[in-house]
């Protein structure tokens, strides 16, 4: 391997170099400063005589002294199941004080794309516990489902809870669910917030069928760029090699996105939208297309990425670009948060679009289709009609306005807020939102069968009489 | 992408990478050759000269390729393949079946360098000639007819460039796609396939105006927004309010002959839903799969990005293709925002002056080029054939103000603006019906006059202004509620909930629900007309507006959609709303 003194230029986390073979776009490079320490990096763009080395660990240290050495090769994950149980680095190195990784196999962390026609489409129901994702915005295997929210909101906790109770109910009464893997992969998440993830990984004996990476928000920047494409190889190693459901959450993608920025800038990129580079769309995709599942395989990868949108917007491009290419979104909101509910989930911007294949009888339940369109109606006009409330009062509305409030209220109480530890299987969060829509009138329950009305519907005829009657 | 008998010029060596983006020197290459690049042999295509460097956009992934490296020049510009087996395949952006990849890479995972002809060049296809000897024979003529699928006949035509002449030899059986079966007296040979380079409109006659719609089967669609065989409609909308399924279900229910659908940028399992969907759901025509009528073109989002920018003119080339057999033919584009997006970013590697957006200066021209391949035409064999393209548009933030929404729409003739409000309260699909509108409403008026009700357009014009009504009447609610206003007004209101709940809004996911007929839709509307001036009859002769809301038949009116037997049901309905309203007074 030959090693170069030849740096000619450093700007932000780029190095240029003069060589005199050819180097490969995305290759690995090793740079060694004068008093020995080795940093690593990648090759960013190649013209014949001049390279630009993207420097994981910052460039800050490095000089026109120090050598450069090119590893001939672009960056691997090693790769092993015995990854399981391992706490790594956000470059992949093991910082959990344990023996150094054997692995079976090494493979690039860029991954080819699934071939659209080897994919299976996903329609295997995963109960996460939590009623405003089952009943209403319903999480199937080998779907990318993100979380919508904003800096200071239990996003974490909801991840958690949704890692901790995860299951796919015929898994429960075969009772092996020893396949489950999840991948977690932090991007300049605080000290505190690794220690919250980390402490419930323990408490809960959830570490050891866990890949844990991390990059600490004081960890180098630009190596955030690499993190969640290590998580993504382990995670389709696991899954389609060695036959683990995977559960990969990524978090946080704002600070993913931070770094592309940062990247683009130093290069002199022309920007795109509020200075995010134009390519941002593509490299997400990227990432978020390494979620599915492959026909003949048994195991799968889903994906959980977190995001916190910059002054909760959500056209920010962060998340708009996310929403884009995501089988939906989990938006936590904030005014719900300081109501108290908990999970302070809102479902109506929420959206899962693989519900509709992962749903109703024999997956989940007959009812479930109609009563998440009711529901959604129904607290749709809710909430509409609370602004009117704010300008006429109660009463100046109808008797049928009223109802459908008391059902908004009753829905974010008594539906949404289950608390981060309550665990309902899907049978009691579609049971209670039939206790809900049974406080309307059955005449208004126009999205649901008529069959599935007489089964489920509990609307008492004297309670509505006594309504119209006064 | 065709393997053609390629006359190979001079090689060239790599200069630079950087990304989908590279150059070579000592190349000796014209503009939108195509090129094999590095020892790998990526496929790639010419996209700028300059001086001794050639720029080449690279379709497949180009990690650890490095300058030095050698680049092939093919000659021939990026074509398409041509001929029996285009229907009922997938393809990626250049025209490569995806299931022949994955069989030759043997990996569920797209690999590089690997090729593979359009069509299969090994299967045997029944040829029935058309002609006999001694017939002359011009550009676009069909020499025969080859079974293609069990719903489309393909027709096999003389090349557009061909010179034509004397028919001297004719075959008929079981030929490949590369034997001969017919020859000419200028010793031209024609074969099942030909290729056509994507960049450029196959040739045909005039346009016409179109006159027929392109039955949606959604009611929103063809009631209020229809759009005509050979027209363009944009579907412009922010994440998760619908473009996708609306564009799907004009794949499965609009009576076209031929649908090419353009998975562009998007999501892999969206792609993998329809691979699945189609050959298990029935054509409404023809009863037939519906993939029997469909080819299938799916650059997904993390799919190479030139590969991207290609995949709508690969698509496009084969609807015309199809055109010039005589057919009625549907493009849906799901979405051109990504296709602007590759092009924004080549053109950003390419160090191109940006224009808006950071979008290249010819942005526009390139959307009009592609929009103006669709229309009604007189092909130049005789026949007419049409090529209807519905493109998705994918607006950062919802906002229609960028540059791909309003350029688009500047070129299309139909504009359906879906909504994120309406997406968000499950009113599907979400085409806002204050914003949409279509060009060809007037146009295609006497159609649905002859061929549904001769009242049509008065019965629609009736919806409108209900509608509009009660867009004024819903901001005064919002101010002083809807108890204060008069009772007139509160009808009116609860006549529109109707119009939306019962006719706007169509759920594609319920099996009766997702296909609507014009028949359908026109008796919707008639049945909530009825309610209408029965109830308004009512009120005049006295009776309180809770009274005339409260009748036992009204919730009937929300369950026509998924009824099958829709005609006795309305039938039956009508009935009863005049019956029970008239008691009432
Ligand atoms: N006609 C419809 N009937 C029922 N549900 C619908 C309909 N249209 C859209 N939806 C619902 O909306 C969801 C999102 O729709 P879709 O995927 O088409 O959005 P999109 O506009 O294509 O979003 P993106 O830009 O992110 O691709 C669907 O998964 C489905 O749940
Ligand atoms: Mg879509």
């Amino acid at each position: 391997m030959k090693e170069y003194k030849t740096i000619t230029e450093i700007s932000g986390p780029l190095v240029f170099a003069e060589v005199d073979k050819p180097i490969g776009y995305d290759e690995m490079v090793e740079i060694e400063t004068e008093d020995g320490e080795i940093r690593r990096g990648q090759v960013l763009e190649s013209e014949d005589g001049l390279v630009a080395i993207q420097v994981f660990e910052g460039t800050s240290g490095i000089d026109k002294n120090a050598f450069v050495r090119f590893q001939g090769e672009t960056l691997k994950m090693k790769l092993t199941e015995n990854l399981l149980g391992r706490v790594l680095s956000g470059s992949g190195e093991p910082i959990d004080g344990g023996p150094p990784i054997e692995p079976d196999e090494r493979r690039d962390i860029v991954g080819a794309a699934i071939n659209p026609y080897a994919r299976e489409y996903p329609e295997e129901f995963i109960q996460t516990g939590v009623s405003a994702i089952d009943g209403m915005n319903t999480l199937v295997r080998g779907q990318k489902l993100p979380i919508f929210s904003g800096s200071g909101l239990p996003h974490n906790e909801l991840a958690l809870q949704i890692a901790r109770q995860a299951s796919v109910p015929e898994e429960e009464e075969g009772g092996d669910d020893s396949e489950f893997a999840v991948i977690f992969g932090a991007m300049g998440i605080t000290a505190e917030e690794a220690n919250e993830f980390m402490d419930d990984f323990e408490r809960t004996g959830a570490l050891e069928r866990s890949v844990v990476f991390m990059n600490l928000a004081d960890d180098p920047a630009v190596e955030r760029t690499v993190t969640p494409r290590m998580a993504l190889t382990t995670a389709e190693y696991l899954a389609f090699d060695k036959d683990y459901h995977v559960l990969v959450i990524l978090t946080d993608m704002t600070n993913y996105c931070e770094a592309l920025r940062e990247i683009g800038a130093a290069r002199e990129e022309v920007p795109g939208r509020r200075g995010y580079p134009g390519y941002m769309y593509t490299d997400l995709a990227q990432l978020y297309e390494r979620a599915g599942r492959i026909q003949g395989r048994e195991g799968s990868v889903t994906q959980i990425p977190i995001l916190t949108m910059p002054g909760d917007d959500d056209t920010h491009p962060i998340p708009d670009l996310t929403g884009y290419i995501t089988e939906g979104q989990i938006y936590v909101d904030r005014d719900l948060n300081s109501q108290g509910v908990q999970p302070p989930v809102n479902v109506l911007p929420s959206l899962s679009r693989l519900m509709d294949d992962g749903i109703g009888e024999g997956l989940t339940r007959e009812d479930h289709a109609d009563v998440s369109d009711q529901m959604y109606a129904a607290y749709a006009e809710g909430e509409d009609l609370r602004d009117l409330v704010n300008i006429v009062g109660r009463e100046a509305l109808s008797d049928r306005d009223n109802k459908y409030l008391d059902f908004a209220d009753e829905f974010e109480s008594g539906f949404v807020d289950q608390g981060f530890n309550t665990n309902r299987d899907i049978g009691e969060t579609l049971d209670i939102g039939w206790d809900l829509l049974s406080t309307l009138p059955e005449a208004e329950l126009n999205r649901i069968d008529e069959e599935l009305i007489e089964k489920y519907y509990g609307g008492d005829e004297s309670v509505e009489e006594e309504a119209t009657a006064d | 992408m065709s393997q053609a008998d390629t006359t190979v010029r001079e090689d060239g060596i790599i200069d630079s990478v950087s990304g989908p983006v590279v150059t070579a020197v000592d190349l000796d290459a014209r503009m939108n050759d195509v090129v094999y690049v590095g020892d790998e042999g990526l496929m790639g295509e010419v996209i700028e000269i300059e001086g001794d460097i050639t720029t080449i956009q690279v379709y497949e992934e180009t990690s650890g390729v490095g300058p030095g490296e050698p680049v092939e020049n093919t000659g021939d510009p990026l074509t398409v393949d041509l001929g029996p087996g285009v229907l009922d395949t997938i393809y990626d952006g250049v025209q490569r079946p995806l299931d022949v990849l994955q069989e030759k890479m043997n990996s569920a995972f797209l690999d590089r360098g690997v090729d593979a002809p359009g069509i299969d060049l090994e299967k045997e296809w029944e040829f029935t000639p058309e002609v006999e000897e001694g017939d002359t024979v011009e550009a676009g003529d069909v020499v025969g007819t080859v079974p293609e699928t069990v719903t489309i006949e393909h027709k096999v035509l003389v090349p557009p460039n061909s010179e034509g002449g004397e028919v001297v030899a004719i075959e008929a059986g079981e030929f490949t796609v590369e034997e001969t079966v017919v020859e000419l007296d200028s010793g031209e040979e024609i074969r099942m396939r030909q290729e056509w380079p994507v960049r450029e409109a196959r040739p045909a006659g005039d346009k016409k105006t179109p006159t027929e719609p392109l039955l949606t089967g959604q009611r929103v669609q063809d009631g209020l927004f229809p759009i005509a065989k050979g027209g363009t409609a944009a579907i412009p909308g922010p994440f998760g309010s619908g473009k996708t399924v609306t564009q799907q279900q004009l794949a499965k229910w609009s009576d076209a002959d031929i649908v090419v659908y353009i998975g562009c940028g998007e999501r892999g399992n969206e792609m993998t839903e329809v691979i699945e969907d189609f050959p298990e759901l029935p054509d409404p025509q023809t009863g037939n799969p519906l993939m029997a009528r469909t080819t299938l073109i799916a650059n997904t989002s993390n799919m190479p990005v030139a590969a991207r920018e290609s995949c709508v003119y690969t698509g496009i080339t084969i609807a015309e293709y199809y055109r010039d057999m005589g057919y009625d033919v549907a493009l849906m584009a799901d979405s051109t925002s990504r296709w602007a997006e590759a092009m924004r970013e080549i053109s950003s590697r390419l160090e191109e002056m940006p224009g808006e957006e950071g979008y290249p200066a010819y942005l526009a021209a390139r959307l009009s080029q592609f929009y103006e391949r669709a229309g009604y035409f007189d092909n130049i064999n005789g026949t007419e054939g049409s090529i209807s393209v519905v493109g998705a548009v994918s607006p950062p933030g919802g906002d229609f103000s960028e540059p791909v929404t309003q350029n688009t729409l500047r070129i299309v003739k139909c504009f359906w603006a879906l909504d994120a409000d309406l997406a968000e309260r499950r009113h599907f699909p979400s085409i806002n019906w204050n914003e949409s509108y279509s060009l060809y409403r007037e146009q295609l008026d006497p159609w649905f006059e002859e061929n549904v009700a001769d009242d049509w357009a008065e019965v629609r014009q009736w919806a409108v202004d209900t509608l509009d009504e009660e867009g004024e009447l819903q901001e005064i609610v919002q101010l002083v509620g809807k108890d204060a206003l008069p009772e007139d007004q509160q009808l009116t209101l609860e006549v529109a909930r109707y119009l939306r709940e019962a006719w706007l809004q169509q759920n594609a996911f319920h099996d009766v629900d997702t296909y609507c007929e014009p028949d359908k839709t026109y008796l919707i509307l008639t049945t909530i007309k009825t309610f209408n001036d029965e109830a308004f009859d009512a009120l005049e002769a006295g009776v309180p507006v809770e009274e005339i809301t409260d009748i036992d038949a009204l919730p009937r009116i929300n369950r026509i959609g998924v009824q099958e037997d829709y005609e006795a049901y309305m039938d039956e309905l009508k009935d009863d709303i005049a019956a029970q309203l008239r008691e009432l007074y």
